[in-house]
Formats: structure tokens, sequence, C-alpha cells
């Protein structure tokens, strides 16, 4: 049996789906409600509460933790404040992704940093010989992701919190109804939201509070199915999917390195971290592939069905799988995830292009199947994110 | 007297939905466009208003069925903040405390079908199907400038012949259908299929919204297929809840025309339209302005624009005969309720996913006749057909933390009364709502904590709608398509040279649908 996180006792009650997804050994609600129409509306219109326990989770703590992390990551650690939060990946010793997640900084010498696959081994052997000490929280912080645009009413109304003074990427410890919280104006949904972290033994009081106090501002438990278009939407990636992480591949083309997955600002070439070299070489010869939006024209897809009599039809669900991308008549990349954007009414997807095809505006043509034939819908490349609303930052 | 102000290429009489779709359309084709509109707000019968403080309701329309996608697509409206959210399911209480929901999620469905008819159960995807395809044939309609079967223009000729290859692509049996639905009423069409009374009961009511008709009249049948169209453009989600209510939808379209330069007034009623020389070249506002134009649209319905705003001998006598006898009659109410807590229902008692789709008070088919009988006779109906939603419940910023916002469409309330509409009237056709929908709700009474109720009177005159019809004429057939207003009028020119029509009295009509205000942008680009 795969384990429930510190949730499960609710979550599995409410799942009326029944529909559970992997997510590193953890079961997670796929969506609760047959549909997960709802709950994808819930992240952009009201509030949708999800479980993402199942992310792993390192305490990292000791004199030398600022400078061990920013041995590791591609972003300054120097100069992310106490109580900030800073996104970036961390690359192998030639510079290609390991993985990417967020960092908090909790205290002076006191970080967490979660990511999407397992990095233990890494960390700890990195941290050899310095004045830190790596703690592997996983299983002992659970955390739920309050995102949408009445989050912030529902926090208001839980904590007594100044959520004026919550920035985006910043953090506060606080209580809700007794139980202690570290919440964090993060998310992987691109749009208001926050992260509330956990003991475990706190997590089922911690759920029904905000499931009681949000009720009036339309909360609402949301599963993967819904995060996934809505990252798409954000433009995020999501490793093991957009990416194959350097611990996974097993031949060498299958890397990337962050210019290559749209992460060139998050590199500081100033200053010294692994796989820094092979970056800074990168950054001068320039970069083989990018990673860009496709918007896909309707018009175009209304053609290509209409051969058949059909409408366009389109997946309900975000589609993770490599598909061809053209120009000129030949193949110059590949997407790697799609969805038909309801908030947008656009049917988008995020795609690997070899440079020259990159540019804002390319016309490219992606695969489409319809009726068992392999088609091409135009389309154009457009910068990330698609979706970016003023309130996730004001 | 004012000064008088020229220099526009259009100005637009009323800022509805549509009014805006073509300042739209034509402001992002250059040309430079002004809207008037009567009311404090755009929006027309798409509109949000915070009747009590902040409790916000969608005061007439209140849900979208066919925003056309390329209006989406052209203007962007998503961008503008227009966000459509789900309307997943319709409730149907009936008398005998047993309930029928159609859900999002068709394996419910189908088992709550089949608990009431096994048969039925089956034959709901097989009508579904027939009503998919009808619909796909039916559906470019929505999309073209009708076409004058009188006339032997090449572009008449030619559209209608595109016309036809488009239904001899339908086989027999689909063509036999589609002139049943033509021909019929709603009741006996849907008898051919279905025999659950619910069901057929709740079906056949979206073929009366709007008519002064019930549902065993011929000729109710065909608005059914507007369901269904809908649902071909599933992906952008035609059917659903505007967040923010309907007023939002007109909000973006506003957003987006001046995004393009067009000039938006509120609280500038237009009095009447400027004639010389037999043309049409500005607007006399009510307050003595004149505001000149090249062109005129109006987006108000045909009696207004015809039998208002202009004086009889600026038109031809048979023009002025037909748009005379377009029927208009108003048939609907509305009542919008700001609630202390959630309704609950006795077949049903509590919160439950139920209150978040339409709830539907038919619970059959004489149920509905006879509502309609009332109205025959000139009283609103006794026990009338509601259709309810609750916003808050989907789009909570519409209420206060905790309270709700309850809008209830009622059928029928007519707009001939007899003695006529008072504030008496009023309140007594408000007390009736609520005494009907307590047989389902009993708990209705003592959580509402205001209550405002539309007639058709307040239509008229606050509201600018003839007669209190909500689609600026009745969608029957003998006022559809090419005969929309009047033929040959009905490619969106009028009698009177420079006056132009895009409201929802043209093709394809009622409903918050912005094909008007598009295709009559088109055909003045094109002059
Ligand atoms: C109670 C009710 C419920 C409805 N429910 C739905 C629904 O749920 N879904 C749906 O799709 N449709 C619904 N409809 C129909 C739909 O709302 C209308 O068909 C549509 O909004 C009409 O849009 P329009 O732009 O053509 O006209 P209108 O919205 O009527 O706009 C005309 C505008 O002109 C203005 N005006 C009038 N006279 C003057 C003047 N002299 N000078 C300047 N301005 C003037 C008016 O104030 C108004 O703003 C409903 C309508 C009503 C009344």
């Amino acid at each position: 049996m795969l384990k429930g996180t510190p949730f499960h006792p609710r979550t599995s009650r409410l799942c009326q789906a029944q529909n559970w997804r992997r997510w590193a050994g953890f079961l997670a609600a796929s969506s609760y409600e047959l549909t997960h129409e709802r709950e994808y509306h819930a992240i952009r219109s009201s509030a949708a509460l999800i479980d993402v326990s199942p992310l792993y989770k390192y305490l990292i703590r000791g004199s030398d933790a600022e400078r061990y992390l920013n041995r590791l990551l591609t972003r300054n650690v120097e100069k992310c404040a106490i109580h900030q939060v800073i996104y970036g990946p961390w690359c192998d010793e030639a510079g290609k992704v390991i993985d990417d997640g967020t960092l908090q900084r909790l205290g002076e010498d006191s970080f967490r940093l979660t990511s999407g696959e397992s990095n233990l081994r890494w960390l700890l052997d990195n941290a050899n010989g310095l004045r830190v000490t790596v703690e592997d929280d996983s299983y002992s912080t659970a955390a739920l992701a309050l995102q949408g645009p009445s989050s912030r009413d529902i926090l208001a109304a839980v904590t007594d919190l100044n959520l004026d003074e919550l920035k985006f990427f910043r953090l506060a410890f606080s209580r809700i109804g007794g139980v202690p919280v570290t919440i964090s104006r993060t998310g992987y949904t691109g749009d208001l939201g926050y992260e509330i972290w956990v003991q475990a033994p706190h997590a089922l009081q911690l759920w029904d509070l905000l499931l009681e106090g949000g009720r009036p501002y339309g909360i609402t438990p949301t599963g993967l199915l819904a995060l996934d278009i809505a990252r798409v939407e954000a433009g995020l990636l999501l490793i093991g999917v957009d990416y194959v992480p350097t611990t996974r591949a097993i031949v060498e083309s299958r890397k990337s390195s962050p210019f290559e997955l749209g992460l060139g600002w998050t590199v500081r070439l100033e200053k010294n971290f692994i796989g820094r070299e092979y970056l800074l070489e990168e950054w001068r010869r320039g970069s083989t592939w990018a990673f860009k939006g496709i918007e896909i024209d309707w018009l175009s897809l209304e053609q290509v069905y209409g051969e058949y009599g059909l409408p366009p039809q389109l997946p309900s669900t975000a589609w993770r799988m490599s598909v061809p991308v053209y120009a000129q008549g030949r193949q110059v990349g590949y997407a790697t995830s799609g969805c038909w954007s309801p908030t947008l009414k656009k049917y988008v997807a995020l795609a690997h292009l070899r440079t020259p095809f990159a540019k804002q505006d390319s016309r490219v043509e992606m695969e489409i199947t319809v009726e068992h034939q392999r088609k091409r819908a135009q389309g154009r490349v457009v910068e990330l994110p698609f979706f970016d609303p003023e309130r996730k930052r004001t | 007297m004012m000064a008088a102000r020229t220099g526009y290429d259009v100005v637009i009489i009323g800022g509805g939905h549509n009014g805006l779709v073509n300042a739209a359309y034509l402001a992002k084709a250059g040309r430079r466009v002004l809207v008037l509109e009567r009311r404090d707000r755009v929006g027309g019968s798409a509109v949000t208003e915070e009747v009590f403080p902040g409790f916000k309701f969608s005061v007439l329309s209140y849900v979208v069925s066919l925003l056309r996608p390329e209006i989406i697509r052209d203007l962007e409206l998503p961008k503008h903040g227009l966000e459509i959210l789900p309307l997943e399911s319709t409730f149907t209480p009936t008398p005998d405390g047993d309930y029928l929901v159609r859900w999002a999620d068709h394996d419910l469905t189908r088992r709550e079908l089949y608990r009431h008819s096994p048969r039925d159960a089956d034959a709901y995807d097989d009508f579904g199907k027939l009503m998919y395809h009808l619909a796909f044939a039916v559906k470019p309609i929505l999309g073209i400038v009708p076409p004058d079967p009188t006339s032997r223009s090449p572009r008449d000729m030619l559209a209608f012949l595109r016309l036809g290859k488009h239904f001899r692509d339908l086989g027999g049996e689909q063509m036999h259908a589609l002139y049943k639905l033509m021909t019929m009423s709603s009741a006996d069409y849907l008898d051919e299929w279905f025999e659950c009374e619910p069901l057929k009961a709740t079906m056949s009511a979206s073929g009366i919204i709007g008519t002064f008709l019930g549902p065993r009249s011929p000729g109710t049948a065909y608005v059914l297929l507007h369901h269904y169209m809908g649902e071909i453009d599933g992906a952008f989600r035609a059917w659903g809840f505007a967040k923010g209510g309907t007023g939002a939808i007109s909000e973006a379209i506003a957003s987006a025309a001046r995004r393009h330069g067009a000039e938006i007034r509120t609280q500038a009623p237009v009095m009447r339209v400027i004639v010389k020389h037999g043309r049409a070249t500005g607007v006399a506002l009510e307050s003595g302005e004149e505001i000149y134009a090249r062109k005129v649209v109006s987006a108000v319905d045909p009696k207004v624009t015809f039998l208002g705003l202009l004086e009889p001998q600026e038109l031809p006598e048979d023009f002025l005969h037909a748009i005379r006898r377009y029927k208009i009659r108003g048939s609907s109410g509305k009542v919008n309720l700001a609630l202390d807590e959630l309704p609950s229902f006795t077949c049903k008692p509590g919160f439950g996913p139920h209150l978040r789709g339409a709830i539907s008070i038919s619970p059959n088919i004489n149920y509905l006749e006879r509502a309609y009988d009332d109205a025959k006779y000139g009283d609103f109906s006794r026990q009338p057909y509601m259709d309810i939603v609750i916003p808050s419940l989907i789009d909570p910023g519409m209420a206060p933390p905790g309270k709700h916002v309850m809008s209830i469409f009622v059928q029928y309330a007519p707009f001939a009364l007899k003695g006529g509409w008072n504030a008496e009237k009023r309140e007594a056709f408000g007390d009736t709502v609520l005494d009907t929908l307590a047989q389902f709700a009993p708990n209705i009474k003592n959580i509402v904590l205001h209550r405002q109720v539309v007639t058709p009177w307040e239509m008229q005159e606050e509201y600018g709608l003839t007669e209190g019809n909500i689609f600026h004429g009745e969608l029957a057939l003998h006022q559809l398509f090419f005969l929309r207003p009047a033929a040959p009028w009905s490619d969106y020119r009028t009698p009177l040279k420079g006056l132009y029509q895009c409201g929802s009295g043209t093709h394809p009509g009622g409903g918050i649908c912005g094909a008007s205000g598009r295709l009559a942008a088109l055909t003045m680009l094109k002059d």
C-alpha cells in the first residue's frame, strides 16, 4: 500500500472520485469531485486547498548554512533575507539541473528547502566538512497550499497575522486556532496564494480549521488534475515531466541546463556554485534549447477538426507527454505539457525549442492527433507565463 | 441649446452588451466610436448591481449561454476580466417529495434518471446525440448575416446555397427531427422521447423562456436546440456563470472597446435620431445636446428604435407596419433575494452540491401549462415556473462572507397584467414567488434579508425593454433569421440611410450572445 499523507483521514473521506495519483510514494487525490472543473475554478476564482505534503522538505541549519546553500543553488542565497523565500534549481558539476524548489530562510542560520525528488544523499555529501546539519523533514512536516483570490481573506479570518505585510515570496510564523504554523506566500498555481507548513501531528486540526473558516469564502479541497492546469497556465516546470533530473537521465541528451529550462534568471554567474563553469561557458556560447510557451490558433484547430466534420475536441485535463513541434517543415522541438486554459480560453503548451525558433511570435506547428491521424495545428511562440494576474504579487 | 459635437464615425444608442460589442469591433477597425447609454452604467440586461449593501445581483440575465467564442477571441475578453464559471447541475424538486438532478457527471445523471425511468436513462443519451448533430448543423446560422430569400443578388443566393449544403449533410432522420423541432411544441417533441415528467418539464422550460407561449404551444421545441449549441462551444464554457455577475461580461466588453479607443458615455439618454435629407446624421440627447456622426446604430429594441426615436414620416409605411406588429410581449419577472443562510429543500435537506447548479421549479408539463393559463387571461401565475440559481455558492464575492444571493427567474408575469402593474401588485407577485418556493424549501421565508422584485413594468421603465420583453422581441420562428425584426431589413441595415440596428431584436436574437453587435459591425464596415 502507498502511504497516505497526514491529511489522509480527511482527504480520503472527501475523495468521491476515488481517483488517486502517486506523488513521491504518497497517495494524492487527482480530484475530490467526479470532475475536476470546479476545483480548477476554485484556484482562479475563490480558494483551493491542496495537500502538498508529499513534497520533499529538508531543514538545513548551522553557521555555514548560508555558505553551503549558496554553493548548491544557482540563486544568490546571501541576498535571501530572513523570512524570505527564493525559488531556483540546483545543478550537477556539468551545470545540468538536478532538481528545483523553494528555499525558505527561517532564520539567520536556518532554512527549509523543498523539492520534487529526494535529494538527501546529495545534500549530505555536499555538507561534508561544513558546520551544517541536513535533516529530512519530509514526514514530520505536512503542508497545505491555499491558493486563489480569496486565500488572503480566509487567512485573515483564521489568523491574526497582518497579511498586508506578508509580501510575495515572504513567510511568517503564526497560529491558526492554536496550531503553530509557518505561512509562506508561495505556491504552484501562479495565483494569489499561500503554503502552510505544520507539524504532522497537528495536520488534521489545521485541515478542519481551514475548511471551517474558509467555507464562507468558497474554500474547495482540490486535487492534482486542477493544479496541473493551473501550473501550466503559470508556466511552472514539473520535474520528471518538463525535464528529466540528471539523477534519472540515462543518456546525456536528456539533461537540461537552467538556461535551457527558462531559468536563466536564477543563475547568478557572479558567485561560485556547483556547475558554474559550464554555465558560464553556455552563457557565453548561447544555449541550444529554450523553454517557451506555445499558443495554438483556434482557427487552425477548427480547420483540422473540421476536415473530419468535428468541432475541436480538446482534453479537459492537462496532458504530459512529448509532442513534436515543427517550424519551416522540420521538427524544431517538442512540447512536454499542455492544456486547454479555461481562464485564457486558449490551447497552450510548454515546449523545448531550438533557440533560433524560440523568439516571441515565431510561427510553429504542433502535432495533434485527430481521428487517429497525425495532424499539425498552427501556433505561435510566447513568453511564459501564459497567465500572470496582478493579485499574485499585490 | 448646447453646442453640437461632430467628428464621430459612428454613434451607438444603448450600451447593452450588443452595443458594446458593436463599438469594440468598429473601434478595433479604426473607427471613431461613441456609445451613449441612458443608465448610470453599461450592460443593459447584462448588468450587476449592488442592490443591497454587500449583496450583488445579476439583476436581470443571470447565466451565460451563447456568448460567441469568436467574440471572446477577437476582443480578448479573458484579458479584460471575463471569467466563466461552471454551472454544473439542474435540480428539479417535485411535489411528491422526490426530485430529479442532472449532474455534470454522466454516470451520476444516468443513475438518477434510471431511478425515475430506466427507459429514459437510455433515451437521454440518444437524444443528446441527435440534438448535438442538429445543433452542429444549425449553429453556423448564428455567425452569418441573414440572406434575403426573395433577393436575386449573388450574395444572397450564394449564402442560401451554402446553408443548403450544410443541411444536406444531415441524414434523413436528422432532417426530419429538425423539421419537427421547427414545428412542434416542446412538450409534444419531448413526449416522443421521454416519460419522466420532471425531466420533460425542465427541458421544455428552455423553450418557453422569454416567450408568451406555453410548453404545449407549437414552435417552442426549436429553442431546445440552443442548449446544445452551447455544448458545442463546450471548451469555451459557453454555459455558466460569469464571475462578478453578468454585468462583468458587459464590463469586459466595455473595457475591450475602450482599449480600442471607443468612447462610452453613461447617463446620456438619446431622445431622437436626427434625420437630414433622408439620412440619419446623428442623435439628440434628452439634455438637448446634439451629436453628429457618419453612421448611427441603435442597440435598443426595434420598437424603441423605429417607433420611439424616429418620426413616422421618416420610415416607409410597410416597414412601420411590420414593426408595429412585431411581437414583444413580456412574460417574465425576476426576484432577487439576499439570504442570511442557504435554503433547505424538503426532498434533499441541508447543503449539498445540488444547490450549486440551477434549481428548476418545473415538476411536470401540466404545472408549466397551468402557469401559462393564468397569464393568457392577464394574471401572473399563481404557481409560476422558476429558474433559480445561488451565484454566491459559485462566486462567493457576490455576497458578504457566509451570506448568499439568490436569483429567481419567474414565468409568467405578463406585461399586460389585468389592471396594470403597480407597487402593490409587484409585491403580491413577489409573495407568490416566495409562497411557491416555500412549498419546496420551507425555510425560505425565514432567511430572506432583502428582496428585489422586478416585473416587466420595471424592465420597461428602468431597463428600456419594451413591454419588458427580455429578448427585444419573442424568439418565435416567424421572428427569426431573415424575418428579424422585419424582412428584408434583417441585415442590420434599416430603411433609413445611415441608420443601423444591432440589438437583440436583430438576428440571431436575444440572450447574452453578442452576435448581433458583431455581425452589424461587420456589415457596417463593408458599407
Ligand atoms: C429578466 C431577464 C433575464 C434574462 N436571462 C438571461 C440569461 O440568463 N441568459 C441569457 O443569455 N440571456 C438572458 N436574458 C436576455 C439577455 O439579457 C438579453 O437578450 C441581452 O442582454 C440583450 O442585450 P442587448 O445589448 O441586445 O440589449 P440591452 O441589454 O437591452 O441593452 C440596451 C441598452 O440600451 C439602453 N437604452 C435604452 N434606451 C436608450 C436611449 N433612449 N438612449 C440611450 N440608451 C438607451 C438601455 O439602458 C440598455 O443598456 C435575460 C433578460 C432579462 C430581462
